[in-house]
């Protein structure tokens, strides 16, 4: 029964893992809506559902102290890298029990530890900051990896270009992760980019470009694995964009105006959760009520991590001017 | 028998502000294997560095550690904050700091921001080294000074050394401290020569300014070479007995207020001085700081002798007409004693 695991170059536990993550990642975000909407969060959240074979593809092929940078919907790259479900609601609800003591809230949890670098608040700040890990893995010689997750949106900023250029130039143990979830805020990836296919601008830096299906947690543990191997063999970067779409709004309070249920629902109908669920039941790899029981496991997970953060206390104004220089 | 103790090198050498960077990177690229640098043109041409501020550190540390890259000045420093996240301690140049106007963003929301947003779990060990400043004729791209931008984040140090000693004893201190640090050299600096600690261990610490001359009429308060011009103006004015205390705050930020503040207390003037455009710039920061601490010693309204509010221009007659020089301070004190 585990035969359609190993296929997939992954354990049984693995598989399942994968399967808990993601599933993790969908139950957090759904959380994180209510509690906005409930009141009790303030600024804004950008929810990772329906991408949440990237993150999860990605980083099951990565070690723990392999590191990766993520972007304002970051939840789901902490949430696979290993990050702390409890510390990232707390913080999203700014509370001193938060990852940074409510500092940063959901724009800015990292995790370092677990080779978090921190999503970020600009669009495409992560990517040099991807680069230098790359580069301080290679000067170290450490062999570690270093992930750069970015949306379709972020194409088009310069750093992209300066990035791949000196991670090709230099051979760093980067690999360059395009989410092409079809939007930037409003702005449709076909609008704003000039190629039909952004895997090809890989063609300008000499490096490997590949499409994979975003819906599909393993072809995306596929494509990635590959991508970690040659880095750690000193081959240098990949660039892997996948496709995908988001679910949800840009951030919570989008009117969403500018695309139809007619174009969502053919999306939702290839949700990779499920199509996880299926594969590990139809190849008896799990059983539908080893798939509800992961699902329930992560739900109270969630539970526990709200009743936890609402309950927690503020932070203390005397913190204020703390952690502005080490 | 007891090992007799190391003896302690006190001694000095004469060099110019740009041999003692060379001495302090060696030193610290000696001392630490986890420094390197990183920059256009620092390996090869000339030996290493427009200025020769990396002369022959390729020979000696090899190609992996001094690092010529691409023209890309975004990618440079914000690889520069992913390096320090990850364990090593780069040393970053952008070649004129009018550049960092392409290097802005990293520099400024990412490096200066991260350690507070993630709650103090992140140290950020790196220095990115630029050189600013007018007199050479290199106009409005390659000749402004903009200290002021990045003293108004916090979450960086800013450093403006004035002496060769300074800029050893500054930057050894920037390679070691856990912040982001942007340091800031005067490309007409880079040829003044003075007396250098050849101790390894000789490092000057961040927000101490350095009274360069004590006087007890007037404190002239200035940065790069506006430090050398108030010392001239101090020694001309000796002779009509005018007595002029000038310091040199070495960084403005951290700003040393205090010892600011004590010279106000006892000349009872102050002139500020800068080449950097006088609108916005650190010596308003300045004369503020002053005002709200020592208000009622002041005698006369506080001065600036700044640069012009006007791009830096091409021609001499027209770029001397932009800056401020020894007799611009010497008229100042005068407006005010």
């Amino acid at each position: 029964m585990a035969i359609a695991a190993e296929m997939a170059g992954l354990t049984r536990e693995r598989m399942m893992d994968m399967f808990r993550s993601m599933a993790q990642i969908r139950a957090f975000e759904y959380r994180a809506y209510e509690l906005y909407r409930e009141g009790v969060m303030r600024g804004t959240t950008h929810a990772y559902v329906g991408e949440e074979a990237i993150a999860v593809g990605v980083c099951s092929a990565l070690n723990q102290d392999d590191t990766i940078t993520s972007t304002h919907r970051g939840h789901g790259h902490c949430i696979a890298k290993g990050g702390d479900v409890s510390m990232m609601m707390a913080e999203l609800l700014g509370k001193e029990t938060g990852y940074s003591h409510g500092k940063g809230g959901s724009m800015h949890i990292a995790d370092i530890d677990k080779g978090i670098l921190g999503a970020n608040g600009i669009v495409g700040g992560g990517m040099g900051i991807a680069t230098g890990a790359g580069l301080s893995a290679k000067l170290l010689g450490n062999g570690k990896v270093s992930v750069c997750f970015f949306g379709d949106g972020a194409l088009n900023q310069g750093i992209l270009h300066e990035s791949m250029n000196l991670a090709a130039i230099w051979k760093l143990p980067v690999i360059f992760i395009c989410e092409n979830n079809q939007f930037a805020m409003s702005a449709r990836v076909q609008q704003m980019t000039a190629v039909e296919d952004p895997s090809i601008r890989a063609v300008a830096y000499g490096i490997p470009g590949s499409n994979v299906d975003g819906m599909d947690v393993l072809a995306v543990f596929r494509a990635a694995t590959e991508a970690v191997e040659r880095a750690r063999a000193g081959q240098g970067p990949s660039f892997i964009v996948a496709t995908t779409y988001r679910f949800l709004g840009h951030h919570v309070g989008d009117p969403l105006n500018y695309r139809t249920k007619e174009e969502v629902d053919p999306w939702r109908e290839k949700d990779a959760i499920e199509k996880l669920r299926h594969y590990m039941v139809d190849n008896h790899v799990a059983t539908e009520e080893e798939a509800a029981a992961i699902e329930a496991e992560v739900q109270a997970n969630v539970d526990q991590a709200s009743t936890a953060a609402k309950a927690a206390p503020d932070p203390d104004k005397s913190i204020l001017m703390d952690h502005i220089y080490a | 028998m007891a090992l007799a103790a190391a003896p302690a090198t006190t001694g000095t050498k004469v060099m110019t502000y740009a041999e003692a960077l060379n001495e302090a990177l060696r030193e610290e690229m000696r001392r630490d294997p986890t420094v390197f640098v990183m920059g256009e043109d620092v390996a090869i041409w000339g030996g290493g560095g427009v200025f020769g501020v990396t002369k022959g550190l390729v020979e000696e540390f090899g190609p992996d550690r001094i690092r010529d890259t691409p023209i890309s000045e975004l990618v440079i420093a914000a690889a520069a904050v992913g390096a320090a996240a990850t364990g090593t301690r780069p040393v970053a140049e952008i070649m004129y700091v009018d550049f960092m106007a392409l290097a802005m963003e990293p520099i400024v929301n990412q490096a200066a921001k991260m350690r507070y947003m993630f709650g103090g779990k992140i140290t950020l060990p790196m220095v990115i080294r630029a050189q600013e400043g007018a007199g050479r004729g290199n106009a409005a791209q390659h000749s402004q000074s903009l200290e002021a931008w990045f003293a108004h984040i916090p979450g960086l140090k800013v450093v403006v050394p004035s002496t060769p000693a300074d800029a050893k004893g500054l930057l050894k201190t920037a390679i070691r401290d856990n912040n982001p640090v942007i340091f800031l050299e005067h490309k007409v600096l880079y040829f003044t020569k003075g007396e250098v600690p050849t101790d390894e261990n000789f490092t000057i610490p961040f927000g101490v300014a350095d009274v360069k001359r004590e006087g007890t009429d007037v404190t002239v308060v200035g940065i790069h070479t506006q430090v050398l011009e108030a010392l001239k103006a101090a020694e001309e004015l000796e002779k009509e007995g005018i007595s002029v205390e000038v310091i040199d705050p070495r960084t403005v930020s951290p700003l040393d207020v205090d010892t600011i503040v004590t010279s106000v207390k006892k000349t009872g003037r102050l002139v500020v001085s800068h080449q950097a455009v006088e609108q916005g710039g650190v010596g308003g920061e300045i004369i503020a700081r002053v005002v709200e601490a020592a208000f009622d010693y002041l005698d006369a309204p506080p001065q600036r002798v700044c640069g012009k509010n006007v791009p830096l221009p091409y021609a001499e007659a027209l770029e001397r007409e932009a800056l401020p020089y020894k007799d611009d301070i010497i008229a100042a004190i005068r407006r005010i004693i």
